[in-house]
C-alpha cells in the first residue's frame, strides 16, 4: 500500500478512486518529465500527512486579533487531558506525521512542562517520522533560557517567533506585549541556543491616523515627511530591513485583515485610523517581494518567504490539498476529501471530550468542484503554481484547453506564466490570486 | 346558465382590485381562515414582492344571493399597470360585466378610463365602486363628480366600500348578480369556446383557460383546435376555485379550464377557438387584437449552451404572456438568441424575472430600442428595432422614430417640475387643461425612445407618486438619427449599440460610458470602454484594474472559509456574460439607459 492508513474518524471514506493524490508528489524545482504517464506517477509515494496542535491561550488579546483564544489559563490542566482524550480518539489516524506544528493562541505560554509533556504525550499517540519538521510558536516576550531548552529536548527543530513589527509604536497599536527591543534580543538568544530554522512573522498595512493629523501631535518627534501614508509605509521598509539584518531562515509578511468584533476594527469604523487603499496595499505587498527576493528569500507563497529549502513543510501541505489532522480547539483536519473542524470554545471542547465524544463542531465532505476550487487558489497562492498534468489527473480539468483564451491575456497582462508544465502567478498574480482562481 | 355571472374587476394601478378580490372570496368562504392571505390571487413570488398584479387571474365563487338563489360568479382580477393591458382586454372577452374600481382618494386615473374605454368596447355592464372610503384622506363626494363628468356614467349607480376594512362587500356581490346580465349562448350548439389564457404544466401538458360561448364539453371528447387544425382528446375539465377543480363538463357560459394532453405547445394560441372534431362551430369566434410591441430587445443565455432550453422555454412561456414576442436573432458578441418585443419597460423587466425564475434560466438582455423607420436611396422602407440592422448611413435619406402623445394627470404644483421633464426629453405640442381645481391634464407629444428609458421613474419621483401617466403612440416623425457603439477593450459588444438622436449622441455615449463604468467591475485588468459614432470616438472612459484581492493568510483553517466565499463570487460571476475576457454583468445592459438624474 503506497499510502498512509487513513481511518479517518466519522466518515471514513477515502476516495481513492475519483481522487489520486497518490499522482500529485511533484517537487517544486523539477517539474514532472514529459515522458512520464500518470500511472508511472501515480507510484511515487505519498506525501505523509501533517499533525497540527492547537493552543488555544494566550496571556492577553492583541488589539487585531480575530482568534478564538482565552486568557484564563487556569484550564491548562483541564485543556491538556482533554487533548490527550482527542489523541487517543485518533491515534490510528496516519501510520505517521513528517510534520507538527504547535501553534495557537501563544504556545510559548504554556509552562515549560506542560510544553514538553504536551510534546511528549504526541509522541506516545503518533509515530512522528525520522527528520520530521517540528515547529512552536512563540511570543518574544516568552523567551527564556529555560523554555529553549525545553523545547530542544522534546526535538522542536523549528521556531516561528511572532515579532509583528520592529517599531515601538506599531507594536502599540497592534497591541502587542513586547517591544522591538525585546524581539531582537530573543531571536538573538535564540540563534545561540542552537536553533538554525528560524521564522519571523511581521505585519504590515497597518492602519493609520487619516491626513496626518493626530499622530503627529502625539508623536513630536516625528515630523511628517509627506503624508501619514508614505511614513507608514517608511516604518514598514524599516522593520523589513531590522529583520532581513537579523537574518532568518523564513518570514511571514502578513497584510494586516482587519477582523470583525476586534479593537482595531472599530477604531477604523469609527474614522480614528484608516487602511491603506487598495493600490498602496499592493505597493507594500510588491515591494516586500522585491525586497525579500533582492535577499535572497524566495517568495514561495503570497505572505511566505524562505531561505531556499526552509520554506515550511508543514503549510505546504495545505496549499497542496495533503491530509492533516488538527487538535485542539477550533483545528481543522482534512483527510483527502473531508474537512472538519472542532468546536472552538475551549470549555466545549473539554465537555465533549470529558463525556468521550469528538468534540467536532462540523464536517464536510467537498465535491469534486468544490475541491477543484481549492485547489485553483491555494494553488495560485504558491509561486510554485499549479502543474497543469497533475491537475489534469487529480481534479479531471484541463485548464489549458478551458481556459486558454483567458490564460493568454492574463500572460499578457503579466499575472500568470508557464513554465515547464507549471501555470504559475507571477509576483503581481500572486496579489490577485483569488481572481485567478475564478477565471 | 341564468346562475352565472362573468365579471372582471379593472382599475388603475393600486386601486385595490385584488384586495377587493380577497374580501369576495372570503365572503363566499372557499378558502380557510388560516389558509388566506392577503391579494390570494397574486400567486406569482414576482407579484407578492412588487405588490402588483401582473396576470389576470380567474376564480369561481359560489354565493348565495338575497333572493335566494345560488349563482356561480367567475371573477377575473386583472392588473391596472399600462404595459399589461393586453391582460385585461383578453379578460374582457370572457366577461358579461366590470367592476371599475376607482380609488376614492385618488379619483380617476388614466388606466380608469384606459380600461373603460376597454369595457365600453366589449359592451360590457359597467358598475363604478369606489373604494378606500376608509381612507382619511377619501373624497367621495369628488369621485362621484368625476364618474359623471370624467366617465360619463350615472353618478346614481356607483358602490362604495373599503375593500381593506370589508366595508360594502355584501353590496358588490348583490350588484353583480342583479347588474350584471347571465352569459347567453346555447349549451345544445356546437362547440365554441375561446382560449384566452394558458399555462403550461409539466406534467399534464398544457393547461388551457377558455371561456364557452356556446355547446358543451367534457372529459373524452375530441376537440379541434380552429388555428392549425390539431385535435386532441380531451383529459379534463374544470373551473378555478384558487385550484384547479374538476367537473364533469363545461358548457355555454363557463369559464374553465381543459386538459387534452397538448404537449405540443405552439398548438395552442391565446384567442383561438376551440371546437369538437365530430361537430365543429359554423365560424371560429372574433379572436383577440394582435398586440403591438413597443419596446424591444434580445434575449442571450449567458452560457450559449443554454440556447436551446431557451427555446424551450420561451415558447412554454409565450403560453402564459400572450403579449410578449420574439423571433430567433444572433449578435456578433453574445451569440445565439432571441429578438423580443414588449409592450413596455416593466413588461420587459418582469419577463426576464420571470424567465429566469420560472424556467431558471441565467440570461442577458440586450439595450431596449422602440422601432425606427427608415426610407433608403432606392426607395425601400425598412422598419429597424434592432441597433445591429442598422442602415448603411450613405444610403438613408430619411429617419423617422415613432412619436407617442403622453397623457399626464398630476396635481397641479407639480406641473413645472414634469413640464421641464417633457423639455428635456424633446417634447412638443403640449395642451393643458384642469378637469378638476387643483388637478392638471398635460399633454404632450414626445418621442417614444425618450419615454421608454427613464421617463415613467422620474416622472414618478418628480410628482412624488401622485402622477399618472398613458400613452398612444401618434406617428412617426422625421428625426435625425444615429446609430452609437459601444467597445469593451477594443471590442464592439452589439448588444450594447443604440440608435440615438443625432443632437443627443455624445451625451448618450457619455452617460453610457459612464453607467458601464459603474456597473462592470474591476478586474485583474484595465477595461477600456468607448463609444463610437460612424468610426469616430465620441466619448471614452477606463475601469481601472485592481491589483490586490487576496487574502494575507490561509492555512488549514481557513480553506473551508476562503471556499465558500469565492463560490459565492462564482456564482455572482455565473451571472455575467465573458465578452472578450471582460466579465460584464447583466445590469450593465440596462443600465446602459439610466440617466444620471438618478
Ligand atoms: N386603506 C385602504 N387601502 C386599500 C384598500 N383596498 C386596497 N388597499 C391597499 O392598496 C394597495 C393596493 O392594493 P391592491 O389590491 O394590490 O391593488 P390592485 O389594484 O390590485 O393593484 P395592481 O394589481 O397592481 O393594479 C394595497 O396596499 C392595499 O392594502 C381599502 O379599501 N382601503
Ligand atoms: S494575535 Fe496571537 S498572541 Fe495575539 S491574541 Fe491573537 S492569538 Fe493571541
Ligand atoms: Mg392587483
Amino acid at each position: 500500500m503506497s499510502g498512509p492508513a487513513f481511518q479517518t474518524a466519522g466518515t471514513g471514506f477515502f476516495p481513492r478512486d475519483s481522487l489520486d493524490f497518490s499522482a500529485g508528489r511533484i517537487s517544486e524545482e523539477t517539474p514532472p518529465t514529459t515522458g512520464k504517464g500518470p500511472s508511472e506517477q501515480s507510484t511515487e509515494p505519498d506525501e505523509l500527512p501533517g499533525l497540527y496542535i492547537h493552543i488555544p491561550f494566550c496571556l492577553r488579546k492583541c488589539a487585531y486579533c480575530g482568534f478564538y483564544s482565552i486568557t484564563d489559563l487556569s484550564l491548562i490542566p483541564a485543556y491538556r487531558s482533554a487533548l490527550r482524550r482527542e489523541m487517543a480518539l485518533y491515534r490510528g489516524w496516519a501510520a505517521s506525521f513528517d510534520t507538527l506544528y504547535i501553534g495557537g493562541g501563544t504556545p510559548s505560554v504554556l509552562p515549560e512542562e506542560d510544553l514538553e509533556g504536551l510534546i511528549a504525550d504526541i509522541r506516545t499517540a503518533f509515530t512522528i517520522a525520522a527528520g520530521a519538521e517540528i515547529t512552536v510558536e512563540a511570543n518574544p516576550a516568552d523567551i527564556t533560557e529555560g523554555l529553549l531548552a525545553s523545547l530542544r529536548r522534546s526535538g522542536v527543530n523549528r521556531l516561528n517567533i511572532g515579532v509583528q513589527s520592529f517599531d515601538d509604536d506599531s507594536l502599540a497599536l497592534l497591541g502587542r506585549r513586547h517591544t522591538a527591543l525585546q524581539a531582537i534580543g530573543a531571536i538573538q538568544q535564540v540563534r545561540d541556543t542552537g536553533f538554525v530554522n528560524i521564522g519571523l512573522d511581521l505585519i504590515y498595512g497597518l492602519p493609520s491616523s487619516p491626513a496626518g493629523g493626530a499622530n503627529g501631535d502625539m508623536m513630536p518627534h516625528r515630523v511628517p515627511i509627506c503624508t501619514e501614508a508614505d511614513r507608514n509605509f517608511a516604518t514598514w521598509l524599516a522593520t523589513l530591513d531590522t529583520a532581513i539584518g537579523l537574518d532568518p531562515d523564513h518570514l511571514s509578511c502578513y497584510q494586516l485583515t482587519l477582523e470583525e468584533k476586534t479593537p482595531l476594527a472599530k477604531r477604523c469604523r469609527l474614522g480614528e485610523l484608516i487602511l491603506p487603499g487598495e493600490s498602496r496595499q499592493a505597493d507594500f505587498f510588491l515591494r516586500t517581494a522585491q525586497i525579500l527576493e533582492e535577499s535572497g528569500y524566495r517568495h514561495y507563497e503570497v505572505s511566505n518567504f524562505a531561505r531556499p529549502g526552509r520554506e515550511s513543510r508543514h503549510n505546504r501541505k495545505y496549499w497542496s490539498h495533503v491530509p492533516y489532522l488538527g487538535l485542539g480547539p477550533a483545528a481543522h483536519s482534512f483527510s483527502g476529501r473531508e474537512r472538519r473542524w472542532n468546536r472552538s470554545s475551549v470549555d466545549a471542547y473539554i465537555g465533549d471530550l470529558e463525556s468521550g465524544r469528538e468534540p467536532v463542531e462540523s464536517r464536510e465532505i467537498l465535491n469534486d468542484e468544490q475541491l477543484r476550487l481549492e485547489a485553483l487558489f491555494l494553488g495560485f497562492r504558491t509561486r510554485r503554481g499549479i502543474c497543469l498534468e497533475t491537475f489534469k489527473i487529480r481534479y479531471g480539468r484541463d485548464l489549458l484547453a478551458d481556459k486558454r483564451d483567458m490564460i493568454v491575456r492574463l500572460s499578457g497582462e503579466g499575472l500568470l506564466e508557464i513554465r515547464d508544465g507549471f501555470l504559475r502567478p507571477t509576483r503581481a498574480g500572486m496579489a490577485v490570486a483569488d481572481s485567478l482562481a475564478l477565471i | 346558465m341564468d346562475s352565472i355571472r362573468n365579471f372582471s374587476i379593472i382599475a388603475h394601478i393600486d386601486h385595490g382590485k385584488s384586495t377587493l378580490a380577497d374580501r369576495l372570496i372570503q365572503y363566499t368562504g372557499i378558502v380557510e381562515d388560516r389558509d388566506f392571505q392577503d391579494q390570494i390571487l397574486d400567486n406569482m413570488d414576482i407579484e407578492r414582492e412588487r405588490g402588483i398584479t401582473i396576470k389576470s387571474q380567474v376564480v369561481s365563487l359560489p354565493y348565495c344571493a338575497k333572493d335566494g338563489r345560488s349563482y356561480t360568479l367567475n371573477l377575473i382580477d386583472t392588473p391596472g399597470h399600462v404595459d399589461f393591458t393586453y391582460e385585461v382586454s383578453r379578460s374582457l372577452a370572457s366577461c358579461e360585466g366590470v367592476l371599475l374600481v376607482i380609488d376614492a382618494a385618488q379619483g380617476v386615473q388614466a388606466q380608469t378610463l384606459a380600461n373603460l374605454y376597454l369595457a365600453m368596447e366589449h359592451d360590457l355592464a359597467i358598475i363604478p365602486v369606489i373604494n378606500k372610503i376608509d381612507l382619511p384622506s377619501a373624497d367621495v363626494e369628488r369621485v362621484i363628480e368625476q364618474i359623471d363628468s370624467e366617465l360619463g356614467l350615472d353618478p346614481d349607480t356607483h358602490l362604495k366600500c373599503s375593500a381593506k376594512a370589508g366595508i360594502g362587500i355584501e353590496e358588490v356581490l348583490e350588484a353583480i348578480v342583479a347588474r350584471i346580465p347571465p352569459p347567453k349562448g346555447d349549451p345544445a350548439a356546437p362547440l365554441a369556446a375561446l382560449i384566452f389564457d394558458a399555462k403550461y404544466d409539466s406534467f399534464r401538458g398544457t393547461v388551457i383557460h377558455c371561456r364557452i360561448f356556446d355547446g358543451t364539453v367534457k372529459a373524452g371528447d375530441i376537440i379541434r383546435l380552429v388555428y392549425n387544425n390539431a385535435t386532441h382528446r380531451v383529459e379534463e375539465v374544470g373551473h378555478f376555485l384558487l385550484q384547479r377543480q374538476k367537473l364533469e363538463s363545461l358548457s355555454a357560459g363557463d369559464v374553465g379550464y381543459i386538459i387534452a394532453g397538448v404537449k405540443t405547445v405552439s398548438d395552442v394560441r391565446t384567442g383561438d377557438t376551440i371546437t369538437l372534431e365530430n361537430r365543429p362551430c359554423p365560424k371560429p369566434l372574433p379572436g383577440f387584437k394582435e398586440v403591438k410591441p413597443v419596446v424591444f430587445a434580445s434575449i442571450y443565455p449567458i452560457a450559449s449552451d443554454d440556447y436551446t432550453d431557451l427555446a424551450d422555454s420561451l415558447d412554454k412561456f409565450k403560453l402564459n404572456d400572450a403579449s410578449f414576442v420574439y423571433e430567433k436573432d444572433s449578435s456578433a458578441a453574445l451569440g445565439q438568441g432571441f429578438r423580443c418585443g414588449f409592450l413596455g419597460l416593466l413588461h420587459l423587466d418582469i419577463v426576464q424575472e420571470r424567465l429566469e425564475r420560472e424556467y431558471d434560466l441565467s440570461i442577458i438582455l440586450s439595450v431596449p430600442s422602440v422601432r425606427y423607420r427608415f426610407t433608403l436611396k432606392d426607395g425601400t422602407v425598412l422598419f429597424v428595432d434592432n441597433p445591429t440592422h442598422y442602415p448603411e448611413p450613405m444610403s438613408i435619406i430619411k429617419s423617422e422614430e415613432p412619436y407617442i402623445r403622453a397623457a399626464m394627470m398630476l396635481p397641479e404644483r407639480y406641473l413645472g417640475a414634469v413640464m421641464k421633464l417633457c423639455m428635456e426629453k424633446r417634447g412638443v405640442n403640449s395642451t393643458l387643461n384642469y378637469p378638476s381645481p387643483g388637478r392638471a391634464e398635460l399633454v404632450y407629444e414626445v418621442p417614444l425612445a425618450e419615454v421608454i428609458f427613464d421617463f415613467y421613474d422620474r416622472f414618478k419621483s418628480v410628482t412624488q407618486g401622485y402622477g399618472s401617466f398613458d400613452y398612444d403612440l401618434i406617428d412617426y416623425r422625421e428625426s435625425s438619427l444615429a446609430l452609437l457603439d459601444i467597445l469593451v477593450n477594443g471590442e464592439k459588444v452589439d448588444a450594447l449599440s443604440q440608435i440615438v438622436h443625432r443632437e443627443r449622441a455624445r451625451a448618450r455615449g457619455l452617460q453610457a460610458c459612464e453607467r458601464l463604468k459603474e456597473e462592470i467591475p474591476r478586474q485583474m485588468f484595465k477595461i477600456a470602454i468607448q463609444g463610437v459614432i460612424g468610426g469616430e470616438i465620441i466619448s471614452r472612459t477606463t475601469i481601472s484594474a485592481f491589483r490586490k484581492d487576496v487574502i494575507a493568510k490561509c492555512y488549514g483553517g481557513d480553506i473551508s472559509r476562503k471556499r465558500k466565499l469565492l463560490e459565492k463570487q462564482k456564482k455572482g460571476k455565473k451571472r455575467m456574460k465573458m465578452i472578450g475576457n471582460v466579465s460584464i454583468p447583466q445590469s450593465a445592459f440596462l443600465a446602459v439607459l439610466k440617466s444620471d438624474t438618478e
